[in-house]
């Protein structure tokens, strides 16, 4: 792209010609106002107060909506002048401003915004101070019903459209629109339905003043009261970027961090407002079972009723279920403690999900269980067939890169599983697993559309890979990416590389838990194998660690304990209770479904007697005689990074390597596919594990857009 | 201008359907754009809709939406956008008073009193009968003839208080109204007749020299709305000058 000469505030610079005026004179240093303007949203150039002077043009000029390739340069051939901060361009943005401050209202003191809000900034900068002219009445709107998470205050409102956009271009759900003209122009969803989309909480974030804001967190904080945690999320396998923002002992809200390789700045609704679950059926000191009921007990008796417990059983009738989220730490120390105790009866899958290990019960390669494209390399893919995934619920964010990919792009989009509505157009090939099949087989049309494209993807979702014939889907859908040559040269795609080998994973625990090895050993059960043994009175001892989804009820005799931060289901069919910390409570290293290993870092403290989970795991170790070798998380962390190398490296973009056939050949099983119906995996997006269900606001989410009348993914 | 919404959910009918012709017709209009921009229909599909049901309902917002593939909130935005669309139920008479500057100088008071008078006191607001309802609006064009206002798709100019009132009692009684000027005036002739270039001279020739003198033509009624809806020769039937062949003297 050609590049432009331009003189920005008497600094002669380059600007590529395909940027706009503002992303040029940012480039060179100047600070350009703006409410309208967004950098992931399309150019609205409705609000103005982007206006710089542009020496010799008659007017000021709207930055955001200029580009560098209209801008010529002067008669003498000398290049443009641009002055950012002259007092001409001042005194057009003073303008801008004083017309915006007519209409809103002056109740930054009991606004949500007050401290956080671009318009109160930007008024300290350009506001006309001890100067008004304006002694009429104020406009005053009325507010709008958007569902349970975004409230309305629409006389703050300054109209940049900003979630309109959003709402259109990123959410795919053009549920927000602009009503009337004028001073009469209102923002409102379509007849005040609630605003159906995962991820609707991020207009809070986009809107530049206090018009939408967050309706769980309303008058509960100001910004500058809360100490910030740069953290991770744990929702989904996504591993979006966050901040917990904590007041005390209370996380008061979750935001969204920058990340243009995993979230760019989005987060789905159940990341950010699942939060106020985690001061909601905590479980704060631990439990011991007496006739049938749960009591309080000190660790020390609790640890002993578990001792006794294990040394009357043998390891052949123990097990341990890994939950979804966990972090590596404590899966690492329960596989030591578990594989000190000679237990195999070990795994990670809760879901059952036919990954990771091979007929035999041998793991094989990372690669065969992560998403290899990566999140970033969706946008490069050019066909994407969906199996039994439904990414709109499984990975919210994700499914946004998805849209960005179809609005760049026009990728060709299939999908094997319930017909749902993604956001973007996607071929419905049905809820019959066969179709994959006649894909292997090349008889299918869209066998020939991956075969032609460049960069195919697949995505493997729970939905398919819970199956009885997950194996045989796996076998099959590593012969469509050997046949159609998704599994490219190693790299990233932007250097030619390319791996269109998917697994959508939807827990946050499960790629660390697998690459640790939490998988069953010789000859040991597998989830349904310990449920079943449970049952049948084969298994009488089982630990679980935060492991909520499966059947816990039915789980027999056995004498469970549950180490965890809910009272949720497994907490209460325990006969010992161990509370531990939830994400925010403790520092833990996850791996995304890319295989990214990021940091989760503690924002508050767990309550009550909760501790950190590998430093329970730790204590249990020395009192049932098999301790640990770690007495601190430096040591557990060394030793975690000595098992599995990548966790060494974190922030790491996983490389897409080995296109070795041994690999991709040895995945699955052969055999006959069944006749059910691909089913969804997640039933309720806003119910998926023990902090959300705990959650009141998710519980309102899930009446409103699930259970209720208002079906969305199902529409 | 005011804030313009759907009318409340009880006066909303159960459904719209376009009726047989104007369903053929919305069919030619949407073929008329190209693949992927049928949105483009949307103002003409609500324009004769509204010609159809008087009124933009909210079903009808909804199946236009359906037609045309569009997000039912982005037909919605459009509805509330122009003022040429009513979101309320209006009276088989539809008045539409100008009370734009000039009209409101010669006095538009007068005619909007009168149409509070023998319509309804609020604007918006079908009268008792059901015949009419009025409403103000912005500048017809017609300020020549002002004050002035328009029922159905014709202009009523030059009219007053008592002249509202005579004319909507006429409609009520079911006799037809002459479109134009309500007074002795000819289109927007001063009142009275010409009173300027009335010199019989100035058309014999005898100041400006030898002239074909035209035979008077003789006086015409006043265009009736159907001779207004004729349509003109367009400015692209003229005769074009020939090309002349590249190179050729100019």
């Amino acid at each position: 792209m050609a590049a432009r000469k331009l003189i920005v505030d008497g600094k002669e610079v380059e600007a590529e010609e395909n940027l706009t005026l503002l992303q040029a004179c940012e480039q060179a240093g100047a600070e350009i106002p703006r409410f309208c303007y967004h950098e992931r949203l399309s150019v609205a150039g409705n609000c103005r107060m982007c206006l710089v002077e542009w020496v010799g043009a008659p007017k000021p000029q709207a930055s955001c909506a200029l580009q560098v390739k209209d801008i010529f340069p002067n008669k003498d051939g000398t290049p443009a002048k641009i002055n950012t901060t002259s007092p001409y361009a001042r005194k057009a943005r003073e303008g801008v401003m004083e017309f915006l401050l007519i209409n809103h209202p002056l109740d930054c003191p009991i606004c949500d915004q007050g401290g956080e809000c671009d318009l109160q900034d930007q008024a300290m900068g350009y506001g006309r101070a001890a100067f008004h002219r304006f002694n009429e009445n104020k406009r005053a709107v009325e507010d709008k019903y958007m569902g349970p998470l975004v409230a309305t205050i629409m006389t703050r409102c300054i109209q940049c459209t900003r979630c309109v956009r959003f709402a259109t271009e990123v959410a795919g759900v053009p549920d927000l629109g602009a009503t009337g003209r004028g001073e009469d122009m209102e923002i409102t969803t379509y007849l005040e339905k609630a605003f159906a989309s995962e991820l609707s909480g991020n207009v809070v974030d986009l809107c530049p003043v206090g018009a939408l804001t967050s309706k769980p967190y309303a008058f509960n904080a100001r910004p500058w009261e809360l100490r910030k945690t740069e953290s991770v999320d744990v929702m989904d396998a996504q591993g979006c970027n966050i901040r917990v923002d904590t007041r005390g002992p209370q996380v008061m809200r979750v935001l969204p961090r920058l990340n243009e390789e995993i979230n760019e700045e989005w987060i789905s609704d159940k990341t950010r407002h699942a939060c106020d679950g985690l001061s909601r059926q905590r479980l704060d000191r631990p439990y011991i079972r007496v006739g049938g009921k749960l009591k309080p007990a000190s660790w020390a008796e609790a640890f002993a009723a578990i001792a006794a417990k294990v040394k009357d059983t043998v390891p052949d009738r123990m097990a341990a279920i890994v939950g979804d989220l966990a972090a590596a730490e404590e899966i690492k120390a329960l596989k030591d403690l578990m594989g000190a105790l000679r237990v195999s009866n070990i795994d990670c899958r809760q879901d059952g999900a036919k990954i990771a290990a091979n007929s035999s019960g041998q793991k094989i390669p990372r690669q065969t269980y992560l998403f290899n494209s990566t999140i970033a390399g969706v946008e490069a893919a050019d066909a994407i067939l969906l199996v039994g995934a439904n990414p709109r619920w499984d990975a919210p964010v994700l499914n946004a890169r998805i849209r960005k990919a179809w609005l760049a792009s026009g990728v060709k989009i299939a999908n094997i599983g319930p017909a749902v509505d993604l956001t973007y157009p996607a071929e419905q090939l049905g809820t019959d697993i066969a179709v994959l099949e006649q894909i292997a087989s090349g008889s299918h049309d869209f066998a020939k559309i991956l075969g032609d494209a460049k960069r195919p993807m697949i995505v493997l979702g729970a939905g398919a890979l819970t199956r009885k014939d997950g194996a045989v889907i796996l076998k099959l859908a590593a012969k469509i990416a050997g046949d159609t040559g998704m599994i490219g040269p190693a790299g990233p795609h932007a250097e030619g590389g390319w791996n269109g080998f998917n697994i959508l994973h939807t827990a946050a625990s499960r790629v660390a838990a697998l690459d640790l090895g939490f998988l069953p050993g010789a000859n040991g059960r597998d989830v349904a194998g310990i449920v079943d043994g449970a049952q049948k009175g084969e298994i009488d001892f089982i630990y679980l660690l935060g492991a909520d989804e499966l059947d816990v009820a039915h789980l027999g005799r056995a004498f469970i304990v549950y180490q965890g931060s809910h009272g949720d289901a497994g907490a209460h069919h325990a006969d010992v209770v161990l509370p531990g910390a939830a994400y925010t409570e403790k520092d833990g290293l996850y791996a995304n479904f890319e295989g990214r290993v990021q940091r989760a870092r503690r924002a508050t403290f767990p309550p009550g007697e909760a501790k950190e989970d590998w430093a329970i795991l730790r204590a249990l170790s020395e009192v049932l005689g098999v301790k640990l070798p770690y007495d601190d998380r430096a040591t557990l962390i060394a030793a975690l990074e000595k098992d599995v190398t990548h966790f060494a490296t974190l922030n790491d973009s996983p490389v897409h390597s080995d296109t070795a056939a041994t690999t991709w050949g040895g995945i699955g099983e052969s055999g006959a596919l069944e006749h059910a119906p691909v089913t969804a995996a997640i039933t309720d997006f806003y119910l998926t594990n023990p902090v959300a269900r705990a959650s009141e606001t998710m519980a309102l989410c899930s009446r409103e857009f699930v259970s209720g009348s208002t079906k969305m993914a199902a529409e | 201008m005011s804030l313009r919404r759907l009318a409340p959910p009880d006066i909303q009918p159960a459904s719209f359907a376009f009726n047989g012709e104007n369903a053929e017709w919305a069919k030619a209009a949407i073929a008329k754009y190209p693949q992927g921009r049928q949105a483009s229909a949307v103002i003409s599909l609500l324009w004769r809709g509204q010609e159809q049901d008087g009124w933009v309902s909210h079903p009808m917002v909804e199946s236009i939406a359906r037609m045309l593939n569009m997000p039912f909130i982005r037909v919605l935005e459009v509805a509330t956008f122009y003022t040429m669309f009513n979101l309320q139920p209006v009276g088989t008479y539809l008045v539409q008073v100008c009370t734009t500057t000039p009209c409101w100088l010669r006095g538009s008071d007068a005619v909007m009193d009168a149409c509070k008078k023998h319509i309804h006191p609020h604007p918006h607001t079908v009268s008792v009968d059901g015949k009419f309802s009025w409403m103000e609006v912005e500048c017809l064009g017609a300020c020549v003839n002002a004050p002035m206002l328009q029922i159905g798709s014709d202009f009523y100019e030059d009219i007053d208080g008592p002249i509202t009132e005579q004319m909507i009692a006429d409609l009520r009684a079911g006799k037809a109204l002459r479109p134009g000027p309500q007074n002795a005036r000819k289109s927007s002739e001063p009142e009275g007749g010409a009173t300027s270039l009335t010199d019989a001279a100035l058309y014999d020739g005898s100041i400006i020299g030898k002239y074909k003198v035209v035979a008077p033509v003789p006086p015409q009624p006043a265009n009736t709305d159907a001779d207004a809806k004729k349509p003109t020769k367009a400015a692209s039937d003229r005769e074009s000058p020939k090309q002349k062949p590249p190179g050729a003297a100019t």
